[in-house]
């Protein structure tokens, strides 16, 4: 039997389905490959044997169902996983363990599949490299010393080094969409709203979503369908049908509109993702897809827009973590005293960046020039795609402006970092859906990635387009582990 | 623009958030440049433009007045670092 | 009532002020659950029973809005003849303290549900209309106990979360009185309205005050301080007292008066500064984007305009009317709800001034002395119905139902088993009377003498000696004509 680990989510359910292996089989193998892969630092909390009795138990099952039956998947420390150690990647939670599930891993299983572990992120999500969480690096199995991408480094590493078959991420300015460019994965992030937020570690409330972490299309296509779905514990989860993405799939694309907006092409763009976004082009004409150029005027503002509105909610968000209820408790002779001392050992410098320009943007003087005003133009942008959507049925765009750096290669610059956002975050801010699919290579033998954005909720309009282009653009992850 | 420490340790003081002289000075430089960066938006006249009220085209949706909730009092101390039977416990504030 | 004018100033040395008072009023909800979370409202449980997940921020978890807190705001706005803003919005009000669990609280701070209203009150110099801010919803916080530890602060999250009304007043108060006034009054209407229970000793309305002093004669308002969460009406008007003396003496000795926010210390009687505690308090408002804006329909507010009862106002200027009382016992009677319920019940079968002044006397006198609500009267309706019945038809005296009545208080028994088994039956035959007087008389020749001679005191003596003689039973008004023409 072939190594497990190499399978496709769709072909493990498939193949357990089937009894052509057992459901702990399948743990066992993932389970193999992570024992020799601590070098990429993925897991923050290992769940194996939990897992493996899970599996045991799945096998047992004379009736077993549902859309992951039998499969054990690793999930993005920002899920609250009940009696699991969940820590967003930070000090201040690093040794809390909630008592409640997040409704998203909960609808995972009760569709048949199991927690395998909990994987590492930057800290709160705030980062674009994996490099700022407290539980270390995580390292791109693309390359040692090469940053998976961010926030979800940590599942877009383990999925590419087959360490977990599918995994979930949250994305609130490009966090899954980014690291699956740079490992060479699918990572989708659905329509604001689609996915319940309830459980999940709070970075910007209003920008934040799970998703699918995948190695395919078709797989991608599965696990959404898993995780979504409206919630009525969020306020703003929306009470839409979740189509069955899966059996919907389709690649008939024939007569579908793309539009192509001019101002992607930024300054200074490496050709090499000039000629992969043409390909991307010429391979969607050929599906029979019509291409339209489009602009999206506002795009420029978008990354200041983002860099306002994240970091002020961030900065309400992260308030609760005092000491007082849970997390990281630091000595003080005095209430004020103990949240300083707590918050400052307990938080990263990206993290205190961040919540020091939120409040500074929200504060009384600033409210209006920052905050109001990036709200404005957040309406804007947002214009700009529900303008063009008039037009098109989807845009193509690259997923980020370079491939995966050198670890350390920005940590000195903020603002550098934070400029790998340029290509995710207006879709954030405009609460669409967007799907980056792995489509080439650069001359250091990194992937690269396109994206796909769709209007809201017509995931499955991205999904199909992306199966056209998949199929077309043939993309192989060639990875040696020469991390074991 | 560019921000000064006192500006720091004002905006700290409300971040409950504890900062050195050597960790103002680090955060003086990179917050300077991240507002440098988010004043581009300063360029864009947006006099006539209402704000983002809220990305999903909804209204909020209501819950009935049942009492489904609490009783919980060993989850809800569960994870806290100091407490006893009943309360969380925390030091005095300065009065 | 004689009119009287509006006298409350404070005589400084060199000027006379007027005090200009503003008042936030804070009243808790009336619902089952709390405004954003399902866990119980209920007063005294055990600490940190009734917290749930939301109630305590732990990671992941958002709030969703309990409709029945959005009604009961509405009504409380239409009770206060207020506008009702269709479109509002939820902000986040950020600071840290220990009882504040999420970091922030959930307010309104630029659309809020309700919009300007107004409150009348009746003084003994007129009514006067009290002009309403605002209304808006917020979450209320948890409770931190400094005393029961030395070193340590205990923190209990019951109350956090429950809904909030803040009722802001303008600065249309100008004394204690009013204050006193307006408190009831939004009180009143709030029980009324079944939105507020008004028990200020449980904490589900207190309030902050604004206070501040100019000239009499001077347009521009003062400086004002904020005394904050003052939970009774007499700590309020002591507070006001205070503050506005020390704003007076403050100005008058050429000082400024510093914006602030103050404590009233019940102990000392003072207020006291809070500055050093409320120094760069930057709330940092912005809309919460965990929830949406709140539409309301229109059909939502007529259907809840419908169900609103007859308030305070209406029912005062209907017993005016119908019932021929005055305006003081009109106010008094329908102060609350359930008092203006046991008149009219009262009233069914029995005189309606006699009732009034019944419930009033004697019937609070018992309830302020066994310190009990109308709710739980130790005489029920009916029966004080028909206690009156048996002074307007004569079978008993005023005086002799006093003592009926004081026998109902302990058992609730119909006042006519008691008439009858007392034996207390007015004595109202004429034969009977006429015996009994002109035995006295015959008894008191030089008394008689006496009167016929001037001494027109010594009617009282008679009338005394009839009532010894007959055991309190004689029918005084029928005495009092037997007398007259006897001793002529």
């Amino acid at each position: 039997m072939s190594d497990l680990s190499n399978y496709t989510l769709v072909d493990l359910v498939e193949g357990i389905k089937n009894k052509n292996f057992t459901s702990e089989e399948v743990t066992k193998s993932f389970i193999k490959n992570s024992e020799v892969s601590d070098k990429l630092n993925t897991f923050i909390t290992k769940s194996f044997d939990q897992a493996l009795v899970s599996a045991k138990n799945f096998d047992k099952k004379s009736k077993p169902n549902g859309l992951l039956g039998g499969i054990p998947i690793a999930v993005k420390d920002m899920f609250c996983t009940k009696d699991v150690k969940t820590t967003a990647g930070s000090k201040i939670l690093n040794n809390f363990v909630p008592t409640y599930e997040s409704t998203v891993t909960n609808k995972l299983w009760s569709e048949g599949a199991f927690l395998l572990g909990k994987l590492n992120c930057d800290e709160f999500a705030m980062g674009s490299s994996n490099e700022t969480s407290f539980f270390g690096n995580v390292t791109n199995p693309f390359g040692d010393k090469i940053v998976p991408g961010g926030s979800s480094g940590g599942s877009a590493s383990a999925l590419a080094a087959n360490l977990t078959p599918a995994s979930i991420g949250t994305d609130t300015g490009g966090s899954i969409r980014q690291p699956a460019s740079f490992t060479g994965t699918v990572g989708l992030k659905p329509t604001y709203g689609r996915c319940s937020r309830w459980g999940i570690v709070a970075f910007a409330s209003s920008l934040d979503q799970a998703g699918p972490l995948t190695k395919t299309v078709e797989d991608c296509a599965l696990l959404l369908q898993a995780m979504s779905g409206y919630d009525p514990k969020d306020s703003t989860s929306v009470n839409i049908k979740v189509n069955d993405f899966s059996s919907n799939l389709t690649e008939k694309v024939k007569d579908l509109t793309i539009g192509i907006p001019k101002e992607y092409r930024v300054e200074n763009m490496p050709t090499e993702i000039d000629k992969l976004w043409k390909k991307g082009i010429d391979f969607l004409k050929d599906a029979g897809v019509v291409i339209k150029d489009i602009s999206l005027p506002h795009t420029m503002y978008a990354l200041p827009t983002y860099y306002i509105v994240a970091p002020a909610e961030a900065s309400s968000n992260l308030a609760r973590y005092d000491g007082v209820k849970y997390g990281h408790r630091s000595k003080g002779n005095n209430l004020i005293e103990m949240y300083e001392n707590t918050r400052s050992e307990g938080f990263g410098d990206e993290v205190k960046r961040r919540i020091l320009i939120g409040t500074y943007v929200l504060s009384s003087g600033y409210y209006d020039a920052y905050y109001l005003k990036a709200q404005k133009v957040r309406k804007l942008i947002k214009e700009d795609f529900d303008k063009a959507f008039n037009n098109v049925d989807a845009i193509l765009t690259p997923s980020t402006p370079s491939s995966a750096f050198k670890m350390g290669e920005k940590k000195d610059d903020p603002v550098s970092m934070y400029l790998n956002d340029i290509f995710t975050v207006p879709v954030n801010l405009a609460g669409l859906p967007a799907i980056s699919i792995p489509s080439g290579y650069d001359k250091n033998n990194l992937p690269l990635g396109l994206q796909l954005i769709g209007r809201p909720f017509d995931e499955q309009m991205i999904l199909n387009l992306s199966l056209a282009l998949q199929r077309r653009m043939n993309f192989k992850r060639n990875i040696k582990a020469w991390w074991k | 623009m560019s921000i000064d420490k006192e500006t720091i340790k004002h905006i700290s003081k409300l971040a409950r958030i504890s900062l050195d002289d050597k960790k103002i000075d680090n955060l003086s430089k990179d917050l300077s440049s991240i507002i440098k960066f988010i004043e581009k938006l300063s360029k864009l006249n947006t006099d006539d433009i209402k704000p983002l009220t809220s990305i999903i085209e909804a209204s909020l949706k209501f819950r009935k007045d049942k009492i489904l909730d609490g009783k919980i009092r060993d989850q809800i101390l569960k994870n806290s670092p100091e407490k006893n039977e009943e309360f969380f416990v925390v030091p005095k504030v300065v009065e | 009532m004689s009119e009287k004018k509006f006298d409350y100033f404070i005589k400084g040395e060199k000027n006379k002020w007027e005090v200009i008072i503003g008042l936030e009023v804070h009243a808790q909800v009336l619902s089952k659950s709390k405004l954003f979370s399902s866990s119980s409202t209920k007063f005294g449980a055990e600490p940190n029973t009734q917290v749930s997940l939301v109630d305590s921020a732990l990671p992941g978890m958002l709030p969703v809005i309990n409709q029945f807190c959005i009604e009961q705001s509405i009504k409380t706005g239409l009770g206060l003849k207020a506008k009702i803003n269709r479109h509002s919005v939820f902000d986040r009000k950020n600071y840290f303290y220990a009882d504040l669990p999420q970091g922030y609280q959930i307010s309104q701070y630029k659309n809020p549900i309700v919009g300007e209203g107004e409150v009348i009150l009746d003084m003994p110099y007129g009514t006067k209309k009290i002009a309403i801010e605002r209304l808006h919803l917020e979450q209320d916080a948890g409770k931190s106990i400094h005393d029961m530890d030395p070193e340590n602060t205990f923190v209990d999250l019951n109350r956090s979360g429950i809904a909030l009304m803040e009722i802001v007043s303008k600065p249309d108060l100008r004394s204690p009185e009013e204050v006193n006034a307006y408190v009831k009054k939004l009180r009143s209407i709030m029980r009324y309205l079944a939105t507020c229970d008004g028990n200020m000793q449980e904490g589900s309305l207190r309030a902050d005050v604004n206070v501040s002093v100019r000239r009499v004669g001077e347009k521009k308002y003062g400086t004002r301080c904020e005394i904050k969460n003052v939970n009774s009406i007499k700590f309020m008007q002591m507070a006001i007292e205070h503050e506005a003396k020390r704003q007076v003496k403050l100005l008058e000795d050429g000082k400024a008066v510093d914006q602030e926010t103050r404590l009233f210390d019940i102990k000392k009687n003072i207020t006291k500064s809070m500055r050093l505690k409320e120094e760069a308090h930057d709330y940092r408002y912005f809309p919460d984007p965990d929830l949406l804006p709140l539409e309301i329909d229109k059909s939502l507010i007529d259907k809840l305009k419908k169900t609103l009862p007859e308030l305070p106002d209406e029912k005062k200027d209907r017993f005016i009317k119908n019932y021929n009382i005055s305006a003081y016992e009109a106010n008094i009677l329908v102060s609350e709800k359930e008092i203006s319920d046991y008149y009219e019940e009262v009233i069914k079968h029995a005189d309606k001034k006699l009732a009034a002044n019944w419930i009033m006397g004697d019937l609070f006198a018992v309830l302020n002395r066994k310190n009990l609500s109308i709710k739980r009267s130790p005489v029920s309706a009916k029966n004080l119905s028909i206690l009156i019945n048996l002074i307007s038809s004569g079978e008993i005296s005023g005086r002799i139902a006093k003592e009926v009545f004081e026998i109902m208080i302990e058992k609730n028994d119909n006042p006519k088993e008691i008439v009858k088994s007392k034996g207390l039956r007015q004595q109202s035959d004429p034969k009977e009377l006429e015996k009994i007087i002109t035995e006295i008389l015959t008894k008191n020749k030089d008394k008689v003498a006496q009167y016929r001679n001037g001494k027109e005191k010594l009617f009282g003596f008679f009338v005394g000696q009839v009532m010894k003689s007959s055991g309190g039973r004689a029918n005084p008004k029928l005495v009092n004509e037997i007398l007259k023409s006897k001793l002529k």
